[in-house]
């Protein structure tokens, strides 16, 4: 038995059971800086023995005051920071702020925009989730998974160097459409990832899926009740896991997405496991979508002919005087959203994303918020937490996918 | 000259003291496991196959300080986090270096705000600085041979 | 389905509590109430209207207008009907307060603590209100409007000797 601990700060006395203060527990800090907590997460733990009694996160390690930068900068400027809020998931970031101005604004959107911003959405998905994996299979000793998704994840990045120039933070999505037409080598090269993806997917199912190692790691850790998922707001493979088959493209679907055939997945435990099922399935109803969008690629224009919100292609400035005026007024000013605010939830990979945007009918946002699925995610981190080992605490946290810059924003 | 010449086919080789321990000293420089942000996502893509950084060198990352010699700080340090940066560093021992890796870090990138350090050379001393949001991997690898070099030109009396 | 539900429930709020809708949330269709009455709308939501998910709990602070300031967002979702709705709730400046809605929605929580960190409307009722986001013993609440960015100034050619004086950057002394 240890000696009684002495908790300092009287507020902070809540957090700790009774046991601590008797010696028979011990604290534990897993700190900011660890190799299995996916970014700055701390955790306290609170273990008898190595079984955990209680688990407490602190988060804010890497809170970056992205809402209120926001507010200081034009609409088309806040874009670029919604690149690096959840920066696993770009585009996806990028699609909820500029469906969200285009409900404030009833911009129409063409369909060959919203065709390939599908497209590019659901590729970030399938890439989202080969880093889940590599790094879920990396932290319970899986070292080549790691690599291996990490190879897939270039051929995806590929694609988003050809579109816009950058392999991380796009900004490719605008409000209107995109940034610009996509290249000639779009299709072709969507099209050998489609081909080659399958194959690679069966593989990481042959190593992981059957593997009484991963079963004996990954059953019945972790469990989640799906009462207790609805009451702690979870969304997305959590939720789904335990039982619900709610997606945000289904119930509400946005950016076309009625158009696409595809089944959501669910599991029946709520355990890591099914959580694991759930996702690797998750991408390939993301590879039926990508092809059914791929043949149904429409012609037209790529953006929203509105000129108050869309800058004039750059043959017109020869010839129009309004062009000019509206181009120099987009760059200078920038655009002006009319007064209103909007809630638009949209599914991320991790879960439903909503960005709640109130504009007083300036050229700068008023609010921004960005409710995040990690954010809640890691609120229902004790309850799956309570009495495993901390080894399986390692398991938990790479099953509900979080990225703290989704949840510190 | 001189020794080399005695020794004939010995298979003897002399060198300056500083060159054979700055040489050994870039060979495995292991770089700790500090990944914060978006660009510790570039960092393990520079890490992984495709653009192998354990051809340079950096064969693992060490997630203990006390077994590290390079803290690559990728992405945004918030003021939170900026004591345990600090401790971090202080319990890395000798001989240190740091890298600035992306924007964020070297002089706060996009935010320019109340929570964020306005780059991490506020708290740390650093070598060198990538610049890039996030930098490519070949950017990143571009940055530790610039600090290979930086290391192969050190001095006797500058040695920490 | 979904837009019988909608309308049921919406009248029957109006009904019961008075409430009107608000014009300036375009999506999804909103209620203002005031903070007294918010738990027990939450509780009528959540059992008889079966909107059993709160998806969002935000905040927007309107300084320098003083009454109401700040707005509180509460939203709601039923997944048996695939219904949204929306509760605006205006609050006042000084010492703004309303009771947590924790008991009904445990999900609120966490949104209720970034709250009291942000903005510094206290909830009455919760079992832990502290600083989540900001260091323990930061002072202020960085997302009010009268709180300042912290905006550093970048430093150019001609302004580069005033910048230079007022901090040290990169040159760090050895300890």
């Amino acid at each position: 038995m240890a000696e009684p601990v002495e908790v300092n700060f009287p507020e902070l006395k809540h957090l700790v059971s009774e046991r601590a203060f008797k010696g028979e527990t011990v604290l534990l800090n897993m700190g900011p800086q660890h190799p299995s907590t996916h970014g700055v997460l701390r955790l306290l733990l609170e273990l008898d023995g190595e079984v955990i009694v209680n688990c407490v996160p602190d988060i804010g390690f890497l809170h970056t005051g992205i809402e209120k930068n926001m507010e200081a900068k034009r609409w088309l400027q806040a874009e670029v920071m919604t690149d690096r809020t959840d920066y696993l998931n770009n585009t996806g970031n990028n699609l909820a702020y500029c469906l969200a101005i285009e409900k404030l604004a009833d911009l129409d959107v063409p369909p060959r925009a919203q065709t390939v911003r599908v497209i590019l959405v659901e590729l970030e998905r399938i890439s989202n989730h080969l880093i889940w994996l590599g790094t879920q299979a990396l932290d319970l000793a899986a070292q080549s998974v790691f690599l291996y998704c990490f190879r897939e994840r270039e051929a995806i990045l590929d694609i988003k160097e050809m579109v816009s120039g950058q392999r991380m933070m796009t900004t490719y999505f605008r409000p209107g459409g995109l940034w610009r037409d996509i290249p000639a080598g779009f299709e072709i090269a969507v099209r050998r990832f489609l081909r080659m993806f399958p194959e690679r997917l069966k593989q990481y199912e042959a190593i992981l899926t059957k593997n009484p190692i991963w079963l004996d790691r990954t059953r019945h850790i972790g469990k989640i009740s799906l009462e207790d998922a609805i009451a702690l707001s979870q969304t997305g493979p959590v939720l789904r896991g335990s039982g619900l088959a709610y997606d945000v493209r289904k119930a509400q679907p946005y950016s076309g997405y009625e158009q696409y055939d595809f089944i959501i997945p669910t599991g029946t435990n709520g355990d890591v496991y099914d959580r694991y099922q759930v996702r690797m399935e998750e991408m390939r109803q993301s590879l039926r979508i990508i092809q059914q969008a791929l043949d149904k690629l429409p012609y037209g224009p790529f953006r929203s002919n509105n000129r108050k919100y869309v800058p004039p292609p750059r043959a017109e400035l020869g010839t129009s005087m309004e062009a000019v005026i509206h181009h120099f007024k987009l760059w200078t000013e920038g655009f002006n959203v009319p007064k209103g605010a909007v809630y638009h939830p949209v599914e991320s990979p991790k879960g439903e994303l909503g960005y709640y945007l109130e504009s007083n009918g300036g050229n700068q946002p008023y609010r921004v918020h960005m409710r995040t699925p990690s954010f809640l995610a890691i609120q229902a981190l004790p309850i799956m937490a309570k009495g495993h080992l901390v080894a399986d605490l390692v398991a938990i946290i790479g099953s509900i996918d979080i990225v703290l810059g989704d949840c510190d924003r | 000259m001189g020794i080399e010449q005695k020794a004939g086919d010995m298979g003897i080789v002399t060198v300056g003291l500083e060159q054979a321990v700055n040489w050994a000293r870039t060979r495995a420089m292991w770089p700790m496991l500090f990944g914060l942000a978006c660009c510790a996502i570039e960092m393990m893509s520079a890490q992984a196959a495709h653009f192998d950084m354990s051809r340079f060198g950096m064969e693992l990352m060490r997630a203990s300080p006390r077994q590290s010699e390079l803290m690559i700080v990728a992405g945004r340090v918030a003021r939170k986090m900026a004591p345990v940066l600090r401790r971090l560093y202080d319990q890395m021992p000798d001989p240190k270096w740091v890298i600035s890796m992306g924007d964020c870090a070297s002089c706060s990138g996009v935010f320019n705000n109340y929570a964020l350090l306005q780059g991490v050379d506020e708290v740390v001393p650093v070598d060198v600085y990538v610049a890039g949001c996030p930098p490519r991997p070949e950017a990143l690898i571009h940055g530790v041979l610039t600090l290979d070099e930086k290391v192969r030109n050190e001095k006797l009396t500058t040695w920490k | 389905m979904s837009e019988e539900h909608l309308k049921m429930t919406l009248k029957s709020l109006k009904d019961r509590f008075g409430l009107h809708e608000s014009e300036l949330m375009k999506y999804p269709p909103t209620l203002v109430a005031d903070p007294a009455q918010m738990v027990e709308i939450c509780q009528v939501l959540r059992d008889e209207c079966e909107f059993n998910f709160l998806c969002e709990l935000t905040a927007v602070d309107y300084w320098p207008e003083e009454e109401p300031r700040f707005n509180v967002v509460y939203g709601f979702y039923s997944h048996a009907k695939n219904v949204r709705i929306a509760v605006r709730v205006p609050l006042n400046g000084d010492n703004p307060s309303i009771s947590t809605v924790e008991g009904i929605y445990r999900g609120a929580n966490w949104h209720e603590r970034e709250l009291w960190d942000m903005f510094g409307i206290h909830f009455d009722g919760h079992p832990d209100l502290r600083r989540i986001l900001m260091p323990y013993d930061w002072e202020g609440h960085p997302l009010r409007k009268d709180y300042p960015l912290g905006y550093e100034e970048p430093q150019f050619t001609f302004n580069y000797d005033e910048i230079d004086k007022r901090k040290h950057h990169g040159r760090y002394e050895e300890a």
